[in-house]
Protein backbone atom coordinates (compact mmCIF):
# COMPACT_ATOMS: atom_id res chain seq x y z
CA UNK A 1 0.00 0.00 0.00
CA UNK A 2 1.59 3.43 -0.98
CA UNK A 3 2.17 5.62 2.10
CA UNK A 4 -0.51 8.64 2.70
CA UNK A 5 0.78 11.84 1.31
CA UNK A 6 0.19 15.25 1.71
CA UNK A 7 -2.92 16.09 0.15
CA UNK A 8 -2.07 18.95 -2.71
CA UNK A 9 -5.08 21.85 -3.49
CA UNK A 10 -5.75 20.58 -7.04
CA UNK A 11 -4.85 16.96 -8.11
CA UNK A 12 -5.43 18.03 -12.26
CA UNK A 13 -5.61 21.00 -14.15
CA UNK A 14 -8.53 22.67 -15.63
CA UNK A 15 -7.63 23.36 -19.06
CA UNK A 16 -9.72 25.16 -21.59
CA UNK A 17 -10.72 22.15 -24.19
CA UNK A 18 -7.90 22.82 -27.56
CA UNK A 19 -10.21 22.54 -30.74
CA UNK A 20 -8.59 19.15 -32.25
CA UNK A 21 -7.60 16.05 -30.04
CA UNK A 22 -6.17 12.61 -31.18
CA UNK A 23 -9.31 11.07 -28.83
CA UNK A 24 -11.81 12.85 -26.99
CA UNK A 25 -13.69 10.40 -24.68
CA UNK A 26 -17.48 11.70 -23.74
CA UNK A 27 -18.06 11.02 -19.66
CA UNK A 28 -15.59 11.73 -17.05
CA UNK A 29 -17.11 8.87 -14.73
CA UNK A 30 -14.44 5.93 -13.63
CA UNK A 31 -14.31 4.12 -16.95
CA UNK A 32 -13.67 7.44 -18.86
CA UNK A 33 -10.75 8.16 -16.74
CA UNK A 34 -9.18 4.77 -16.29
CA UNK A 35 -9.21 5.10 -20.41
CA UNK A 36 -7.66 7.76 -20.75
CA UNK A 37 -5.06 6.63 -17.96
CA UNK A 38 -4.72 3.40 -20.23
CA UNK A 39 -4.45 5.27 -23.31
CA UNK A 40 -1.11 7.39 -22.07
CA UNK A 41 0.18 4.26 -20.05
CA UNK A 42 -0.23 1.66 -22.56
CA UNK A 43 -0.25 3.05 -25.53
CA UNK A 44 1.13 6.36 -25.73
CA UNK A 45 -1.50 8.50 -26.50
CA UNK A 46 -2.16 11.27 -24.29
CA UNK A 47 -3.77 13.71 -27.05
CA UNK A 48 -7.01 13.00 -25.41
CA UNK A 49 -10.10 15.13 -23.80
CA UNK A 50 -12.10 13.70 -21.47
CA UNK A 51 -15.09 15.72 -21.44
CA UNK A 52 -17.34 15.83 -18.83
CA UNK A 53 -20.78 17.29 -18.61
CA UNK A 54 -20.86 17.86 -14.75
CA UNK A 55 -18.02 17.88 -12.52
CA UNK A 56 -15.38 14.46 -12.43
CA UNK A 57 -16.86 11.16 -11.21
CA UNK A 58 -20.32 12.64 -10.10
CA UNK A 59 -22.59 10.34 -11.59
CA UNK A 60 -22.74 6.33 -10.86
CA UNK A 61 -19.37 6.96 -9.96
CA UNK A 62 -19.87 8.86 -6.39
CA UNK A 63 -23.58 6.91 -6.14
CA UNK A 64 -22.56 3.13 -6.24
CA UNK A 65 -21.74 0.93 -3.43
CA UNK A 66 -18.04 -0.44 -4.44
CA UNK A 67 -18.29 -4.03 -4.21
CA UNK A 68 -15.34 -5.38 -5.91
CA UNK A 69 -15.44 -9.54 -7.29
CA UNK A 70 -14.76 -11.46 -10.27
CA UNK A 71 -16.99 -14.58 -9.84
CA UNK A 72 -19.27 -14.03 -12.91
CA UNK A 73 -20.47 -17.49 -14.40
CA UNK A 74 -19.97 -17.15 -17.75
CA UNK A 75 -16.02 -17.62 -19.14
CA UNK A 76 -16.42 -14.11 -20.96
CA UNK A 77 -17.42 -12.19 -18.28
CA UNK A 78 -15.22 -14.57 -15.88
CA UNK A 79 -12.23 -13.36 -18.31
CA UNK A 80 -13.01 -9.88 -18.15
CA UNK A 81 -13.83 -9.31 -14.50
CA UNK A 82 -11.02 -11.02 -13.55
CA UNK A 83 -8.56 -9.23 -15.42
CA UNK A 84 -10.20 -6.04 -13.59
CA UNK A 85 -9.79 -7.89 -10.20
CA UNK A 86 -6.15 -8.48 -10.74
CA UNK A 87 -5.56 -4.74 -12.00
CA UNK A 88 -7.41 -3.42 -8.30
CA UNK A 89 -4.67 -5.78 -7.00
CA UNK A 90 -2.20 -3.47 -7.32
CA UNK A 91 -3.87 -0.35 -8.27
CA UNK A 92 -2.40 2.11 -5.54
CA UNK A 93 1.03 0.87 -6.37
CA UNK A 94 -0.16 1.86 -9.53
CA UNK A 95 -1.25 5.03 -9.56
CA UNK A 96 0.09 5.90 -6.39
CA UNK A 97 -2.57 6.71 -4.46
CA UNK A 98 -3.96 4.69 -1.37
CA UNK A 99 -7.21 3.95 -2.92
CA UNK A 100 -8.52 2.14 -0.06
CA UNK A 101 -8.56 -1.02 -1.64
CA UNK A 102 -9.89 -3.73 0.97
CA UNK A 103 -10.12 -7.25 0.16
CA UNK A 104 -12.18 -8.44 3.16
CA UNK A 105 -14.42 -11.11 1.05
CA UNK A 106 -17.84 -10.95 -1.13
CA UNK A 107 -20.13 -13.37 0.57
CA UNK A 108 -23.14 -14.18 -1.43
CA UNK A 109 -26.03 -16.16 0.71
CA UNK A 110 -28.55 -18.82 -1.03
CA UNK A 111 -31.59 -19.33 0.58
CA UNK A 112 -33.33 -21.81 -1.18
CA UNK A 113 -32.31 -25.54 -3.51
CA UNK A 114 -32.52 -24.06 -6.54
CA UNK A 115 -30.22 -21.02 -5.61
CA UNK A 116 -27.67 -23.43 -4.26
CA UNK A 117 -27.77 -25.39 -7.27
CA UNK A 118 -26.79 -22.21 -8.92
CA UNK A 119 -24.31 -21.02 -6.86
CA UNK A 120 -22.49 -24.19 -6.71
CA UNK A 121 -22.47 -24.54 -10.39
CA UNK A 122 -21.05 -20.94 -10.55
CA UNK A 123 -18.28 -22.29 -7.56
CA UNK A 124 -17.22 -24.84 -10.17
CA UNK A 125 -17.51 -22.42 -13.08
CA UNK A 126 -15.22 -20.39 -11.66
CA UNK A 127 -12.59 -22.51 -10.15
CA UNK A 128 -12.36 -24.03 -14.06
CA UNK A 129 -11.17 -20.19 -15.00
CA UNK A 130 -8.62 -19.72 -12.12
CA UNK A 131 -10.86 -17.81 -9.77
CA UNK A 132 -10.90 -18.58 -6.21
CA UNK A 133 -14.69 -19.75 -5.06
CA UNK A 134 -15.71 -21.53 -1.93
CA UNK A 135 -18.72 -23.06 -1.01
CA UNK A 136 -19.56 -22.74 3.01
CA UNK A 137 -22.31 -24.48 4.89
CA UNK A 138 -24.19 -21.80 6.98
CA UNK A 139 -22.33 -22.77 10.11
CA UNK A 140 -18.84 -21.40 7.72
CA UNK A 141 -21.25 -18.44 6.71
CA UNK A 142 -21.29 -17.84 10.00
CA UNK A 143 -18.20 -18.37 11.02
CA UNK A 144 -16.61 -15.92 8.51
CA UNK A 145 -19.38 -13.20 9.62
CA UNK A 146 -20.55 -13.81 12.99
CA UNK A 147 -23.40 -11.13 12.73
CA UNK A 148 -25.65 -13.25 9.91
CA UNK A 149 -28.32 -14.95 11.39
CA UNK A 150 -28.57 -18.55 10.10
CA UNK A 151 -31.87 -19.07 12.24
CA UNK A 152 -33.74 -21.98 10.20
CA UNK A 153 -36.81 -19.72 12.05
CA UNK A 154 -36.45 -16.87 9.55
CA UNK A 155 -38.72 -16.33 6.30
CA UNK A 156 -35.51 -16.77 4.11
CA UNK A 157 -33.30 -18.76 5.83
CA UNK A 158 -29.40 -18.94 4.88
CA UNK A 159 -28.99 -22.46 3.67
CA UNK A 160 -25.47 -21.66 2.73
CA UNK A 161 -23.05 -19.37 0.86
CA UNK A 162 -20.80 -19.07 -1.82
CA UNK A 163 -17.44 -16.68 -0.94
CA UNK A 164 -14.52 -15.36 -3.29
CA UNK A 165 -11.90 -13.87 -0.06
CA UNK A 166 -10.43 -11.73 -2.97
CA UNK A 167 -13.23 -9.50 -3.44
CA UNK A 168 -13.97 -6.39 -1.40
CA UNK A 169 -14.14 -2.85 -1.85
CA UNK A 170 -12.66 0.27 -2.56
CA UNK A 171 -12.89 4.03 -2.19
CA UNK A 172 -14.64 5.15 -5.13
CA UNK A 173 -13.55 8.72 -4.71
CA UNK A 174 -9.92 8.31 -4.63
CA UNK A 175 -10.24 5.76 -7.74
CA UNK A 176 -11.19 8.49 -9.69
CA UNK A 177 -8.93 11.07 -8.56
CA UNK A 178 -6.07 8.78 -8.51
CA UNK A 179 -6.54 8.14 -12.53
CA UNK A 180 -7.59 11.82 -13.24
CA UNK A 181 -4.46 12.82 -11.46
CA UNK A 182 -2.07 10.06 -13.07
CA UNK A 183 -3.81 10.94 -16.57
CA UNK A 184 -3.59 14.51 -16.36
CA UNK A 185 0.39 14.39 -15.44
CA UNK A 186 0.67 12.22 -18.53
CA UNK A 187 -1.35 14.77 -20.48
CA UNK A 188 -4.73 14.38 -20.95
CA UNK A 189 -6.92 17.15 -20.87
CA UNK A 190 -9.77 16.91 -17.99
CA UNK A 191 -12.80 19.21 -19.19
CA UNK A 192 -15.42 19.53 -16.57
CA UNK A 193 -18.91 21.72 -17.33
CA UNK A 194 -18.23 20.31 -20.81
CA UNK A 195 -21.41 19.30 -22.09
CA UNK A 196 -21.47 17.29 -25.72
CA UNK A 197 -24.58 18.52 -27.63
CA UNK A 198 -23.80 16.76 -30.85
CA UNK A 199 -21.55 14.79 -33.31
CA UNK A 200 -19.91 16.28 -36.20
CA UNK A 201 -20.37 13.86 -38.75
CA UNK A 202 -19.17 13.35 -42.35
CA UNK A 203 -20.77 10.17 -44.00
CA UNK A 204 -20.32 7.41 -41.44
CA UNK A 205 -17.65 9.16 -40.13
CA UNK A 206 -17.23 11.05 -36.89
CA UNK A 207 -14.86 13.63 -36.60
CA UNK A 208 -15.39 15.61 -33.60
CA UNK A 209 -18.11 16.36 -30.94
CA UNK A 210 -20.65 19.83 -30.51
CA UNK A 211 -20.00 21.27 -26.97
CA UNK A 212 -21.49 23.81 -25.55
CA UNK A 213 -17.78 25.12 -24.93
CA UNK A 214 -17.71 24.48 -29.56
CA UNK A 215 -16.53 22.19 -31.74
CA UNK A 216 -14.30 20.23 -30.49
CA UNK A 217 -12.46 18.35 -33.88
CA UNK A 218 -11.01 14.41 -32.60
CA UNK A 219 -9.33 11.18 -34.98
CA UNK A 220 -11.67 9.31 -32.55
CA UNK A 221 -14.58 9.44 -30.70
CA UNK A 222 -15.00 7.06 -27.26
CA UNK A 223 -18.57 6.97 -25.11
CA UNK A 224 -18.77 6.28 -22.21
CA UNK A 225 -21.81 7.81 -20.81
CA UNK A 226 -23.50 5.01 -18.64
CA UNK A 227 -27.02 5.94 -18.03
CA UNK A 228 -27.46 8.53 -20.53
CA UNK A 229 -25.25 6.58 -23.35
CA UNK A 230 -28.29 5.92 -25.55
CA UNK A 231 -29.42 9.82 -25.08
CA UNK A 232 -26.01 10.35 -26.11
CA UNK A 233 -26.04 7.96 -29.20
CA UNK A 234 -29.36 9.66 -30.92
CA UNK A 235 -27.67 12.29 -31.42
CA UNK A 236 -25.75 10.72 -34.18
CA UNK A 237 -28.03 8.29 -35.09
CA UNK A 238 -26.99 4.97 -33.05
CA UNK A 239 -29.49 2.86 -31.37
CA UNK A 240 -28.63 0.78 -28.48
CA UNK A 241 -30.37 -2.05 -26.44
CA UNK A 242 -30.32 0.05 -23.57
CA UNK A 243 -32.69 0.62 -21.00
CA UNK A 244 -31.58 3.32 -18.34
CA UNK A 245 -33.45 2.40 -14.97
CA UNK A 246 -32.67 3.72 -12.10
CA UNK A 247 -30.83 2.34 -8.88
CA UNK A 248 -30.69 2.92 -5.17
CA UNK A 249 -28.25 3.00 -2.31
CA UNK A 250 -28.17 4.09 1.52
CA UNK A 251 -25.96 4.83 4.07
CA UNK A 252 -26.38 4.50 8.11
CA UNK A 253 -24.85 6.81 10.48
CA UNK A 254 -21.14 6.13 11.21
CA UNK A 255 -20.69 2.79 13.80
CA UNK A 256 -17.99 0.65 14.96
CA UNK A 257 -16.74 -2.27 13.44
CA UNK A 258 -19.37 -4.81 12.90
CA UNK A 259 -19.43 -5.89 9.68
CA UNK A 260 -15.74 -8.08 7.94
CA UNK A 261 -16.98 -8.61 4.66
CA UNK A 262 -19.43 -7.38 1.86
CA UNK A 263 -22.59 -9.78 1.98
CA UNK A 264 -24.91 -10.70 -0.61
CA UNK A 265 -28.50 -11.82 -1.35
CA UNK A 266 -29.62 -11.91 -4.55
CA UNK A 267 -32.81 -13.69 -3.39
CA UNK A 268 -34.02 -10.93 -0.68
CA UNK A 269 -32.61 -8.09 -2.79
CA UNK A 270 -30.17 -6.57 -0.74
CA UNK A 271 -26.54 -6.00 -0.43
CA UNK A 272 -23.92 -4.56 2.25
CA UNK A 273 -20.58 -3.98 3.42
CA UNK A 274 -19.08 -1.43 6.16
CA UNK A 275 -17.27 1.42 4.61
CA UNK A 276 -13.97 2.42 5.99
CA UNK A 277 -15.38 5.73 8.01
CA UNK A 278 -18.23 3.04 9.54
CA UNK A 279 -21.25 3.53 7.76
CA UNK A 280 -23.27 0.54 6.61
CA UNK A 281 -23.30 0.96 2.77
CA UNK A 282 -26.57 -0.68 1.05
CA UNK A 283 -27.82 -1.48 -2.16
CA UNK A 284 -30.91 -3.51 -3.55
CA UNK A 285 -32.17 -4.16 -7.04
CA UNK A 286 -33.39 -1.84 -9.61
CA UNK A 287 -36.28 -0.19 -9.84
CA UNK A 288 -38.23 -1.04 -12.68
CA UNK A 289 -39.41 1.44 -14.70
CA UNK A 290 -37.43 3.43 -16.88
CA UNK A 291 -36.00 6.81 -14.98
CA UNK A 292 -33.32 9.54 -15.35
CA UNK A 293 -34.34 11.19 -12.47
CA UNK A 294 -32.09 10.37 -10.08
CA UNK A 295 -34.41 9.12 -7.44
CA UNK A 296 -36.46 5.59 -6.67
CA UNK A 297 -39.66 4.52 -4.83
CA UNK A 298 -39.26 4.30 -1.10
CA UNK A 299 -40.75 0.36 -1.49
CA UNK A 300 -37.36 -0.95 -2.82
CA UNK A 301 -35.73 0.73 0.10
CA UNK A 302 -38.13 -0.49 2.48
CA UNK A 303 -37.78 -3.98 1.25
CA UNK A 304 -33.91 -4.11 0.98
CA UNK A 305 -33.95 -2.89 4.95
CA UNK A 306 -36.64 -5.53 6.04
CA UNK A 307 -34.50 -7.87 4.20
CA UNK A 308 -31.08 -6.66 5.75
CA UNK A 309 -32.83 -6.33 9.15
CA UNK A 310 -33.95 -10.23 9.32
CA UNK A 311 -30.21 -11.13 8.25
CA UNK A 312 -28.29 -9.07 10.59
CA UNK A 313 -30.40 -8.06 13.87
CA UNK A 314 -27.73 -6.32 14.89
CA UNK A 315 -28.79 -3.94 12.26
CA UNK A 316 -32.04 -2.78 13.92
CA UNK A 317 -31.17 0.03 15.86
CA UNK A 318 -29.41 1.82 13.15
CA UNK A 319 -30.20 4.70 10.92
CA UNK A 320 -30.47 6.05 7.89
CA UNK A 321 -28.52 8.62 7.16
CA UNK A 322 -29.28 9.01 3.38
CA UNK A 323 -30.62 7.44 0.23
CA UNK A 324 -29.80 8.48 -3.13
CA UNK A 325 -30.02 6.92 -6.54
CA UNK A 326 -28.14 6.33 -9.86
CA UNK A 327 -29.27 5.70 -13.21
CA UNK A 328 -27.59 2.51 -14.34
CA UNK A 329 -27.62 1.47 -18.39
CA UNK A 330 -29.20 -1.82 -18.33
CA UNK A 331 -28.60 -4.16 -21.74
CA UNK A 332 -30.86 -7.08 -22.84
CA UNK A 333 -28.28 -10.02 -21.05
CA UNK A 334 -27.15 -7.88 -18.13
CA UNK A 335 -23.67 -7.68 -19.87
CA UNK A 336 -21.82 -4.88 -20.74
CA UNK A 337 -21.50 -3.51 -24.34
CA UNK A 338 -17.97 -2.75 -25.31
CA UNK A 339 -16.16 -2.20 -29.14
CA UNK A 340 -16.49 -0.39 -32.33
CA UNK A 341 -19.71 0.98 -33.37
CA UNK A 342 -21.59 0.65 -37.30
CA UNK A 343 -20.47 4.56 -37.10
CA UNK A 344 -16.60 4.58 -38.15
CA UNK A 345 -14.11 6.48 -35.68
CA UNK A 346 -17.51 6.07 -32.71
CA UNK A 347 -16.39 3.85 -29.55
CA UNK A 348 -19.05 2.43 -27.68
CA UNK A 349 -18.41 1.10 -23.74
CA UNK A 350 -21.83 1.24 -21.97
CA UNK A 351 -24.54 -1.71 -20.41
CA UNK A 352 -22.54 -2.15 -17.36
CA UNK A 353 -26.05 -1.83 -15.74
CA UNK A 354 -25.16 -2.45 -11.96
CA UNK A 355 -21.97 -3.49 -12.12
CA UNK A 356 -19.74 -1.05 -13.57
CA UNK A 357 -17.65 -0.10 -10.70
CA UNK A 358 -15.77 -3.28 -10.18
CA UNK A 359 -14.98 -3.07 -13.67
CA UNK A 360 -13.62 0.42 -14.06
CA UNK A 361 -9.87 -0.72 -13.99
CA UNK A 362 -10.52 -3.76 -16.64
CA UNK A 363 -13.12 -1.77 -18.59
CA UNK A 364 -10.03 1.32 -19.05
CA UNK A 365 -7.66 -1.37 -20.26
CA UNK A 366 -9.78 -2.91 -22.75
CA UNK A 367 -11.74 0.18 -23.75
CA UNK A 368 -8.13 1.84 -24.31
CA UNK A 369 -7.17 -0.82 -26.40
CA UNK A 370 -9.76 -1.24 -28.75
CA UNK A 371 -10.01 2.77 -29.30
CA UNK A 372 -6.03 2.61 -29.76
CA UNK A 373 -5.53 0.15 -32.46
CA UNK A 374 -9.03 -0.03 -33.90
CA UNK A 375 -10.09 -3.23 -33.16
CA UNK A 376 -11.22 -4.68 -30.09
CA UNK A 377 -8.91 -6.33 -27.50
CA UNK A 378 -9.50 -9.99 -27.00
CA UNK A 379 -11.07 -9.88 -23.96
CA UNK A 380 -13.79 -7.55 -24.87
CA UNK A 381 -14.52 -9.17 -28.35
CA UNK A 382 -17.58 -11.15 -26.87
CA UNK A 383 -18.97 -8.01 -25.51
CA UNK A 384 -19.49 -6.47 -29.47
CA UNK A 385 -22.87 -4.60 -30.27
CA UNK A 386 -23.42 -7.42 -32.89
CA UNK A 387 -23.89 -9.94 -30.39
CA UNK A 388 -27.50 -8.97 -30.46
CA UNK A 389 -28.35 -9.57 -33.70
CA UNK A 390 -26.02 -12.92 -33.87
CA UNK A 391 -28.16 -14.18 -30.75
CA UNK A 392 -24.16 -14.97 -29.05
CA UNK A 393 -25.75 -13.51 -25.83
CA UNK A 394 -23.55 -13.45 -22.53
CA UNK A 395 -26.12 -14.20 -20.21
CA UNK A 396 -25.20 -13.04 -16.40
CA UNK A 397 -28.84 -12.53 -14.87
CA UNK A 398 -28.32 -14.98 -12.48
CA UNK A 399 -24.53 -13.59 -11.23
CA UNK A 400 -25.56 -9.99 -11.96
CA UNK A 401 -28.79 -8.88 -11.81
CA UNK A 402 -29.87 -7.92 -8.51
CA UNK A 403 -26.48 -7.94 -6.85
CA UNK A 404 -23.85 -6.91 -9.07
CA UNK B 1 -45.03 7.74 -7.58
CA UNK B 2 -49.42 7.31 -8.07
CA UNK B 3 -50.11 5.46 -11.08
CA UNK B 4 -53.65 6.42 -12.45
CA UNK B 5 -54.85 3.09 -13.00
CA UNK B 6 -57.99 3.74 -15.66
CA UNK B 7 -60.47 1.53 -13.59
CA UNK B 8 -59.61 1.59 -10.31
CA UNK B 9 -58.23 5.47 -10.29
CA UNK B 10 -54.58 6.58 -8.59
CA UNK B 11 -52.38 4.18 -6.69
CA UNK B 12 -49.09 3.38 -5.39
CA UNK B 13 -46.92 2.10 -7.91
CA UNK B 14 -46.22 -0.92 -5.60
CA UNK B 15 -49.41 -2.35 -6.94
CA UNK B 16 -48.02 -2.17 -10.43
CA UNK B 17 -45.82 -4.13 -12.41
CA UNK B 18 -44.11 -2.66 -15.40
CA UNK B 19 -44.57 -3.37 -19.15
CA UNK B 20 -41.92 -1.32 -20.22
CA UNK B 21 -42.37 0.12 -23.72
CA UNK B 22 -45.52 0.47 -25.92
CA UNK B 23 -46.39 -0.15 -29.15
CA UNK B 24 -44.08 -2.78 -29.80
CA UNK B 25 -45.14 -4.06 -32.70
CA UNK B 26 -44.19 -7.76 -33.71
CA UNK B 27 -42.23 -8.43 -37.14
CA UNK B 28 -45.19 -7.81 -39.98
CA UNK B 29 -43.74 -10.77 -41.71
CA UNK B 30 -42.39 -13.22 -39.61
CA UNK B 31 -40.99 -15.68 -42.16
CA UNK B 32 -38.87 -13.77 -44.19
CA UNK B 33 -37.54 -11.37 -41.44
CA UNK B 34 -34.38 -11.67 -41.19
CA UNK B 35 -31.62 -11.66 -38.08
CA UNK B 36 -31.57 -7.78 -37.72
CA UNK B 37 -34.99 -7.82 -38.16
CA UNK B 38 -35.24 -10.19 -34.56
CA UNK B 39 -33.03 -8.49 -32.72
CA UNK B 40 -34.62 -4.98 -33.23
CA UNK B 41 -37.94 -6.62 -32.07
CA UNK B 42 -36.34 -8.98 -29.45
CA UNK B 43 -33.64 -6.45 -27.65
CA UNK B 44 -34.23 -2.54 -28.86
CA UNK B 45 -36.61 -0.41 -26.98
CA UNK B 46 -37.10 3.42 -26.77
CA UNK B 47 -35.30 4.50 -23.99
CA UNK B 48 -36.09 8.45 -24.01
CA UNK B 49 -35.56 11.30 -21.46
CA UNK B 50 -38.37 13.01 -21.61
CA UNK B 51 -42.10 11.45 -22.58
CA UNK B 52 -42.13 7.90 -22.65
CA UNK B 53 -45.29 5.86 -23.56
CA UNK B 54 -45.37 2.71 -21.85
CA UNK B 55 -47.33 -0.35 -20.41
CA UNK B 56 -48.17 -1.12 -16.74
CA UNK B 57 -50.40 -4.15 -15.08
CA UNK B 58 -52.25 -3.70 -12.35
CA UNK B 59 -51.40 -6.89 -10.04
CA UNK B 60 -52.72 -6.18 -7.04
CA UNK B 61 -55.82 -4.50 -8.17
CA UNK B 62 -57.60 -5.13 -11.12
CA UNK B 63 -54.97 -7.14 -12.80
CA UNK B 64 -55.77 -5.22 -16.04
CA UNK B 65 -53.01 -3.56 -18.65
CA UNK B 66 -53.05 -0.15 -20.09
CA UNK B 67 -50.72 2.30 -21.78
CA UNK B 68 -49.77 5.82 -20.34
CA UNK B 69 -47.47 8.41 -21.06
CA UNK B 70 -44.66 9.18 -18.57
CA UNK B 71 -42.16 11.55 -18.30
CA UNK B 72 -38.83 9.98 -17.29
CA UNK B 73 -37.40 13.08 -16.01
CA UNK B 74 -39.95 14.74 -13.57
CA UNK B 75 -42.15 11.08 -13.75
CA UNK B 76 -45.07 13.24 -14.46
CA UNK B 77 -47.84 11.22 -15.86
CA UNK B 78 -50.21 12.19 -18.71
CA UNK B 79 -53.15 10.18 -20.27
CA UNK B 80 -52.31 8.36 -23.29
Amino acid sequence: MAEPHPHPNRLWRNPEPKRVYDVVIVGGGGHGLATAYYLARNHGISDVAVLERGWLAGGNMARNTTVIRSNYLRDESADIYEHSLKLWESLSQELDYDILFSQRGVLSLVHSLGDRRESMRRVYANRLNGIDAEWLTPEEVKAFCPIVNISPDVRYPVIGGTLQRRGGIAKHDYVAWAFARKADEMGVDLIQNCEVTGFDVEGDRVRGVHTNRGLIAANKVALCAAGHSTVLAEMIGLDLPIQSHPLQALVSELLEPVLNCVVLSSAVHVYVSQAHKGELVMGAGIDPYNSYAQRGSPQVIEYQLAAACELFPIFSRAHVLRTWAGIVDVSPDASPILGLTPIENLFINCGWGTGGFKATPGAGWVYAHTIASGAPHPLNAPFALERFTTGALIDEHGAAAVAH
Amino acid sequence: MLIPCPWCGDREDIEFKYGGSAQVAYPADPASADDATWARFLFYRPNPRGKMAERWVHTAGCRRWFNLVRDTVTHEITPP
